[in-house]
């Protein structure tokens, strides 16, 4: 355990990439496998159930720390996490060597959450008095059933890689479907012998630069493709060996989440990877992404959803034919081939058409058509480009349309969680409808520290009540937001639904009364076909 | 009970049978200052009071035009027949308690303190009183400081392992106060200091004020293409992100504060350590020398006031909250520009 917590606190101590990766290293080089291979489960989401309910780790803390429950609940108000809370308030004390994290995973966090309160109480209280502070937090992020680690699972796998020296593809292939966290299966893991394992390895995604140049820099238009940058999921379709796969951006196996486009996969040829997005799909065009959402997030899917919101493949390369990586041929070629696989007609695929004009120009005046496409923008891509591994520049990029914006008034505050756990940052905004603000949208991020600051200070000085968290403020306060979609919607007060709603920047220049209006704003949405 | 030894007014903490203000917040004619941090010693008044430690770094913060007199810690003053000294309050060098007493009554004002002693001020010492006004910028029992030493010794192994892989490092803090203290727990041995400007001339009264601090270079004095990946820079948070740093080229930052005992506001400053060091008490402090004094009521000031009131109250002791305009607030502006 007192390695884990070290990890677990170096991790949290750094926003560098690389050094998360380094410590992630050395821990797996070091630590027993019974436990590393603990670690790896909760590294990559597989996080235990809750042993004991918050009410109770909070009333025994306070009792532990010798302090009223109230009191309590003011440092949990302003920490704004309840384990990071409890290891505070209890100070600094550690009895011992604490027992190694399978122990903890396999015995006592199970026991824990079988016996009866008063038992519950006395173990837990000689857990904390066992573990030092980091140990103590790490502890009550595995009890309360919300241990989250700031790394993603592919840097989970790049660590497991470097200290295994097995390629990453082939990890990320080992870590898929149902495993049990024992020690063979870590060892399992770090098997130097890598043949015929990985079938299902999608290929790393190449991603775009957003275009920040202007058009002419790129050229002659000769030279490149273009075609819709689609609002849906990114995704690999991989077909070998009679098998289909399905793999997000994020190298999550979707296949089962998206049986249309797992179809797909039977009519291909083995050896056959795909490159493409997952898009809800109505009358020739993808319906908003806010459709699709309904899709996201279930694992398994009823007849009713399938057929509220069928989903389709809309392919752009190709990346492997008959079992050969083409990803070194130009684009160009790649398009040829994919143009092949798409004509056959099958079912729920279909290719990302290019979009062709003679100019820049006229590519510009396209684009302006997106909004109605329900797609995001272009993407440009050199013809002559090969499929790259990663972000690189000046090959591919996305071209996006702006997106819509509002003015609106800052009209409620509260606290944020985690990082901003003791700042006002959590926004909630309104819109003129007559004389009125009514509440439109909430959005959290896209404003400096500094200004953070800023208005968190303002908000404590202009708060015209409190309810509980949440503290009402002088309407005053003009931000613009910025949507990446926005749709009228009778389920929402405000008759508007919004998608990733984000502060574009503070207008301090406009008085409230020239904020947007309710009305203006579900006109713009009429005109532009929401 | 007769009148009050200390009201608030518009401007400031006042005592009226003395006819003077400590720590105004607006002009008057006779101002008492616990120390030289800007909300508690502001521009404008007509005469000013401050222990003769903190005349030099007062005298920088207010300027020549000032009228500052000064009194060495313990020495009594009679005004009006209100007897007036200043107490060590173990902030930053010169910070001061007032202990103020009238008809048999004593009252002391605290200002910021801290009763850890460390080498860069005067420690703390308790006074007994029957009235006491504490701060409570970390009112929280969530607040426990380490013992300095180890922060120091965390501080120095972090410069040492930014050396191993070639960076500089940065240390911001507040530079009154923190800066120095800071300064005084580094290890020479392991390489250069330098010095903010901001820094710099502060850290000059403090060792004029007869303060040991190791050896420190300005910016200035490196030359030409100076290899920073072994030194030490002390800076205070708003230099970090500026142009300023750019000449350290690879570099680590670090923030010393109190308020970055707690992730969250540790992740937000976007440094890459926080180290947990204040000079103000933490909750187990505060309590104890809160006990200390014998006060038989307390007026709690700027931070967690409402929460430490109610504890103090429930614990049996006379307490209330006085609202003032010191700025010592749980946000962490105020970190920056006032109190740490």
């Amino acid at each position: 355990m007192k390695r884990f917590a070290e990890l677990y606190a170096a991790i949290d101590a750094t926003n560098k990439t690389t050094e998360k990766v380094q410590a992630m290293v050395e821990y797996f080089k070091s630590a027993p496998p019974e436990d590393a291979v603990w670690t790896v489960a909760l590294f990559t989401h597989r996080r235990p159930k809750r042993a004991v309910n918050s009410t109770r780790m909070q009333t025994w803390a306070a009792e532990m720390g010798g302090i009223p429950n109230w009191l309590f609940g003011e440092c949990y108000d302003a920490v704004g996490d309840l384990g990071e809370t409890i290891s505070l308030v209890l100070g600094e004390s550690s009895l011992g060597e604490p027992a190694p994290l399978h122990e903890w995973m396999e015995q006592r966090l199970p026991e824990l959450a079988r016996i009866p309160e008063e038992q519950q109480r006395e173990k837990l209280t000689q857990y904390w008095r066992e573990l030092d502070r980091a140990g103590r937090y790490a502890l009550n992020k595995l009890i309360g059933g919300s241990f989250r680690v700031g790394v993603s699972q592919e840097l989970v796998i790049r660590a497991l890689s470097i200290a295994s020296e097995v390629p990453a593809p082939t990890i990320a292939h080992r870590l898929m479907g149902d495993w049990r966290p024992t020690p063979a299966f870590f060892q399992a893991l770090f098997d130097g012998d890598t043949q015929g394992s990985n079938i299902s390895c999608p290929y790393p995604f190449c991603l775009a630069h957003s275009l920040e140049s202007s058009l002419l820099q790129l050229g002659s238009i000769e030279d490149w493709h273009a075609d819709w940058k689609w609002d849906g999921i990114r995704a690999q379709l991989v077909r070998r060996d009679g098998q289909t796969f399905v793999w997000s951006r994020g190298e999550e196996l979707i296949t089962e989440r998206f049986p249309e486009v797992a179809d797909i996969g039977t009519w291909l040829s083995d050896g056959t990877v795909l490159d493409g997005e997952v898009l809800a799909w109505q009358d020739d065009k993808p319906r908003k992404f806010l459709d699709l959402q309904k899709r996201i997030g279930r694992k398994t899917v009823g007849k009713k959803l399938l057929q509220e919101v069928p989903v389709q493949f809309v392919a752009f390369d190709i990346l492997e034919l008959d079992g050969v990586d083409v990803r070194e041929e130009p684009l160009s070629m790649r398009r040829a081939k994919l143009t092949q696989v798409c004509d056959a007609n099958i079912p729920n695929l279909r290719i990302s058409p290019t979009v062709t004009a003679e100019s820049w120009d006229d590519l510009a005046a396209i684009r302006e058509t997106a909004r109605d496409r329900n797609v995001e923008g272009l993407m440009l891509k050199r013809l002559d480009s090969p499929y790259l591994v990663g972000r690189k520049k000046g090959l591919w990029w996305k071209w996006k349309i702006d997106p819509l914006t509002v003015d609106a008034v800052l009209i409620y505050a509260a606290r944020g969680s985690g990082k901003r756990a003791s700042l006002y940052t959590d926004y909630t905004f309104g819109v003129w409808d007559g004389d009125k603000l009514v509440s439109f949208a909430k959005a959290y991020s896209g404003l400096s520290d500094e200004e953070i600051r800023k208005v968190d200070a303002w908000v404590r000085r202009n708060t015209l009540e409190k309810f509980g968290p949440v503290r009402t403020v002088t309407p005053e306060l003009v931000f613009e937001l910025a949507f990446e979609g926005i749709q009228l919607s009778t389920r929402h007060k405000s008759g508007i639904a919004v998608r990733f709603p984000r502060i574009a920047r503070w207008r301090q220049d406009k008085p409230k009364e020239e904020a947007d209006r309710l009305s203006d704003i579900k006109a713009m949405l009429l005109e532009n076909g929401g | 009970m007769g009148k009050e030894l200390l009201t608030v007014t518009e401007r400031g903490i006042y005592c009226e049978a003395g006819d003077f203000f400590i720590d105004p917040w607006r002009p008057v004619d006779r101002a008492i200052v616990t120390h030289a941090h800007s909300d508690h010693a502001r521009w404008g008044m007509e005469r000013y009071l401050c222990s003769d430690e903190s005349l030099l770094v007062m005298r920088r913060r207010l300027g020549d035009e000032a009228k500052i007199d000064s009194v060495p810690y313990g020495e009594v003053l009679t005004w009006n027949g209100v007897k007036v000294s200043l107490h060590p309050a173990g902030h930053i060098l010169g910070s001061a308690q007032v202990r103020v007493e009238h008809n048999g009554q004593v009252a002391v004002v605290s200002g910021d303190y801290k009763t850890e002693a460390d080498t860069t001020c005067t420690p703390f010492e308790p006074i007994k009183c029957h009235l006491f006004v504490s701060e409570s910028t970390f009112g929280l029992p969530i607040y426990r400081w380490s013992p300095q030493e180890e922060v120091y010794a965390d501080v120095n192994a972090w410069w040492r392992s930014n050396q191993a892989q070639g960076k500089a490092s940065l240390l911001l803090g507040y530079a009154l106060g923190k800066s120095q203290r800071a300064l005084s727990g580094l290890n020479p041995e392991i390489g250069p200091i330098f010095l903010h400007g901001a820094v710099q001339g502060l850290t000059e009264d403090y060792r004029a004020q007869g303060v040991q601090l190791p050896p420190t270079k300005v910016i200035g004095e490196a030359e030409g293409k100076f290899d920073w990946s072994q030194a030490m820079i002390l800076a205070p948070p708003s230099a970090n992100g500026t142009p300023w740093v750019r000449r350290f080229g690879d570099h680590s930052t670090a923030f010393l504060s109190g308020w970055m005992a707690i992730r969250g506001a540790r992740r937000r400053r976007a440094v890459d350590r926080g180290f947990v060091l204040s000079d103000h008490v933490d909750w187990p402090s505060l309590l104890s020398a809160i006990k200390a004094t014998e006060a038989e009521r307390v007026w709690v000031t700027h931070g967690y006031s409402a929460t430490v009131v109610r504890y103090l109250q429930e614990q049996g002791l006379d307490a209330k909250v006085l609202e003032t305009e010191f700025e010592g607030e749980q946000d962490d502006a105020a970190v920056e520009e006032v109190s740490e």
